[in-house]
């Protein structure tokens, strides 16, 4: 049951929330038996979908994804306006009570997730797409180009993710869009260590060899023949960076690193309230609630396909 | 979390020792890499510093410098020599201690950042000393009592917690524990410069929790699941079989499995510990390499941001290092 990839290398949106839809499972009349890649990802998925744990993390999901899409037309008021007295408290004007500038806490919370979920997609889906290339590459030439791939990964990873974002954003300046790509240049030694490990054996296995022998070009080997071996380390890879990437960029907002300070962001938002922790909670709380429903709805997502492909190595 | 979940599911690492003979070779090759890794990334940390496309003195002076300005910092930073000799000098510095001075306040960052370093390190160490132990605990107490509803609280807790940013659980602990709801610590662990930190333990004792909740719901999860394994090894079958007490079993046969099968853990529990340390301190304003990195960014202080990242990826290179020899002797048993 060969899985028909014509769209390339891995789509970087994100198969776990956006459901199966491009992957078109058609049974390819001359079958070259995908040993490794039998289990087709549609079935995969909806497995992992219909397990109670997977649906409570899709049910969180949606709520902070309509809350960040459909929340800007709702916002009472202009994010970065100062309107009120500083840290007021819930209730009458202001829903939510203001922040330590005098804002309106639920404006800025309907708009501050925006940026957080792009960036965390591009992040994760840069860092997979790389990853994947660098690993398969290493996996496929062997010899020197293994060798020297794999030191380089060596040395990206012995910077911590942040320490390796902070180093290079001293250097070229602050901007949302670089943080993204930072974050997913950071994963890139993790992804491609793993799709390096699954990718030898179906290397090594005899369809691939086959197409070896009889002259296809490496890439079309890699697309056509070891990708579809991949699929289920890909799609678990990819869930567990989306949840780290949303981590990691919260964080690198919560620094002062990411976005720049008069937008809403809901990392900055909990590092500029932070003062005011004591008189007035919500302004601090309120996002961190947030943060909090997509990390875990991510991560149960996460976690049941994980459990489903069967590679969850240890962690029952 | 993210760097520490990815080693675990990362089977080999380089060639896996053979027979127990070749154990030592592998190790000394390794180390060997070690040390030439440890090379690559000073030479990227400086090239990334100091010899980005543009000029680096004007990057940190900003736009507004005199000319006269951007020349001086030029000089004091050795911009103007060649790229080879400029490298030579800065890692002979790093090496000897001479790490050149604040562009901030002129101080010698040797003085800066020593402090500071071993601030860090006591929080640090604190911590894993806390998490090592809790984890075997709590691994092996939910394992023993597997599937009962202490131990689903336990896996779907720590699920929670692998997935949350470690600045969200530091907040959380403010909210609880130093604002009005208890108000019994004090949420700001500002260390007064020259005092040790454990002269002020009422400050340390969130940042530590922080650090060692973290900690321990990762690891208790990955000594949970290999003592469960090693409870279901045909060596503890055949102990149970033999009618040996189940104490016994449990202390004598199964825990000594179980701990072994989590080390290389442990040490990448270290290993993240030290990212961790950078965003809590942050949080609680701790002064330690975090914080000091920090603020070194915000300021350009090139020198200090230089010495800071040298040495917390250096650490947490020498602690990846250290669960790869384990996982490796693990093997080759």
């Amino acid at each position: 049951m060969t899985t028909d990839q014509t769209a390339g290398l891995p789509p970087s949106e994100n198969p776990v929330i956006g459901g199966p839809a491009p992957l078109d499972t058609v049974a390819a009349p001359l079958d070259t038996g995908t040993a490794a890649g039998g289990r087709s990802n549609l079935s995969v998925l909806s497995r992992a979908v219909r397990t109670g744990q997977a649906r409570l993390g899709l049910a969180l999901l949606a709520a902070v994804g309509l809350l960040v899409v459909l929340g800007p037309f709702f916002a009472p008021y202009a994010p970065d306006a100062i309107i009120g007295q500083p840290l007021e408290g819930p209730g009458g004007k202001f829903l939510l009570g203001t922040d330590i500038l005098g804002r309106d806490v639920l404006s800025r919370l309907l708009h501050g997730g925006l940026n957080l979920s792009w960036m965390a997609i591009l992040a994760a889906g840069l860092g997979v797409f790389l990853g994947c290339l660098v690993g398969l590459t290493a996996a496929y030439k062997g010899g020197a180009v293994d060798a020297l791939l794999m030191r380089a990964m060596d040395v990206l990873l012995s910077f911590p993710e942040i320490i390796f974002v902070l180093l290079f954003v001293s250097m070229l300046g602050r901007s949302t869009l670089l943080t993204a790509v930072l974050v997913g240049v950071a994963f890139v030694p993790g992804v491609s260590r793993v799709m390096r490990g699954a990718a030898l054996p179906v290397i090594g296995s005899e369809y691939v060899l086959w197409a070896k022998a009889n002259g296809l070009p490496p890439k079309q080997i890699l697309v056509r023949e070891v990708l579809p071996g991949v699929t289920s380390p890909l799609m678990v890879e990819t869930g567990m960076r989306l949840v780290w990437a949303v981590s990691a960029i919260a964080s690198l907002s919560y620094l002062g690193f990411g976005i720049a300070p008069p937008a809403a962001d809901w990392g900055l938002m909990v590092g500029e309230n932070q003062d005011g922790l004591s008189i007035a909670p919500l302004p601090v709380l309120a996002p961190i609630v947030l943060i909090l429903m997509m990390a875990l709805g991510g991560n149960l997502v996460a976690e049941s396909v994980a459990r489903t492909v069967g590679r969850t190595e240890g962690k029952r | 979390m993210s760097q520490l979940t990815t080693r675990m599911r990362i089977r080999h690492r380089g060639s896996p020792p053979g027979p127990k003979n070749a154990t030592i070779p592998w190790l000394v090759r390794r180390l060997l890499v070690g040390v030439l890794v440890l090379f690559l990334v000073s030479v990227l940390l400086f090239l990334v510093t100091q010899a980005l496309p543009g000029d680096v003195a004007r990057i940190i002076l900003g736009k507004d410098a005199t000319a006269e300005q951007v020349a001086g910092l030029r000089q004091q930073l050795g911009l103007d020599q060649p790229l080879l000799g400029q490298y030579w000098h800065w890692l002979s510095g790093v090496l000897s201690g001479q790490m050149g001075t604040s562009l901030e306040n002129g101080e010698p960052v040797g003085d800066i950042v020593g402090p500071r370093m071993f601030n860090s390190f006591t929080l640090g160490f604190m911590s894993l000393v806390l998490i090592l132990p809790l984890a075997v605990i709590v691994g092996v107490f939910s394992a023993y009592k597997r599937d009962s509803a202490l131990d689903k609280a336990f896996v779907a807790v720590s699920s929670l917690f692998t997935a949350l940013p470690a600045f969200v659980v530091g907040m959380l602990l403010i909210a609880f524990f130093a604002t009005s709801v208890l108000g019994v610590l004090p949420g700001v662990s500002n260390i007064p410069p020259g005092d040790l930190p454990w002269w002020h333990p009422a400050e340390l004792v969130l940042p530590v929790t922080t650090l060692t909740l973290m900690g321990v719901m990762y690891l208790g999860r990955l000594v949970r699941a290999s003592f469960i394994d090693a409870m279901n090894s045909e060596y503890v079958q055949t102990a149970i079989l033999k009618g040996l007490g189940s104490r016994r079993i449990l202390f004598r046969h199964a825990l000594p499995n179980a701990v072994a099968a989590s080390l290389p853990a442990a040490s990448l529990v270290a290993a993240v510990t030290i990212t961790g340390v950078v965003v809590v301190e942050y949080v609680y304003s701790y002064p330690g390499l975090g914080t000091a990195v920090v603020s070194a960014v915000n300021s350009h202080d090139l020198p200090v941001m230089q010495a800071c990242i040298l040495i917390l990826a250096t650490a947490y290179y020498l602690f990846n290092l250290l669960a790869d020899v384990f996982a490796a002797l693990g093997r080759s048993r």
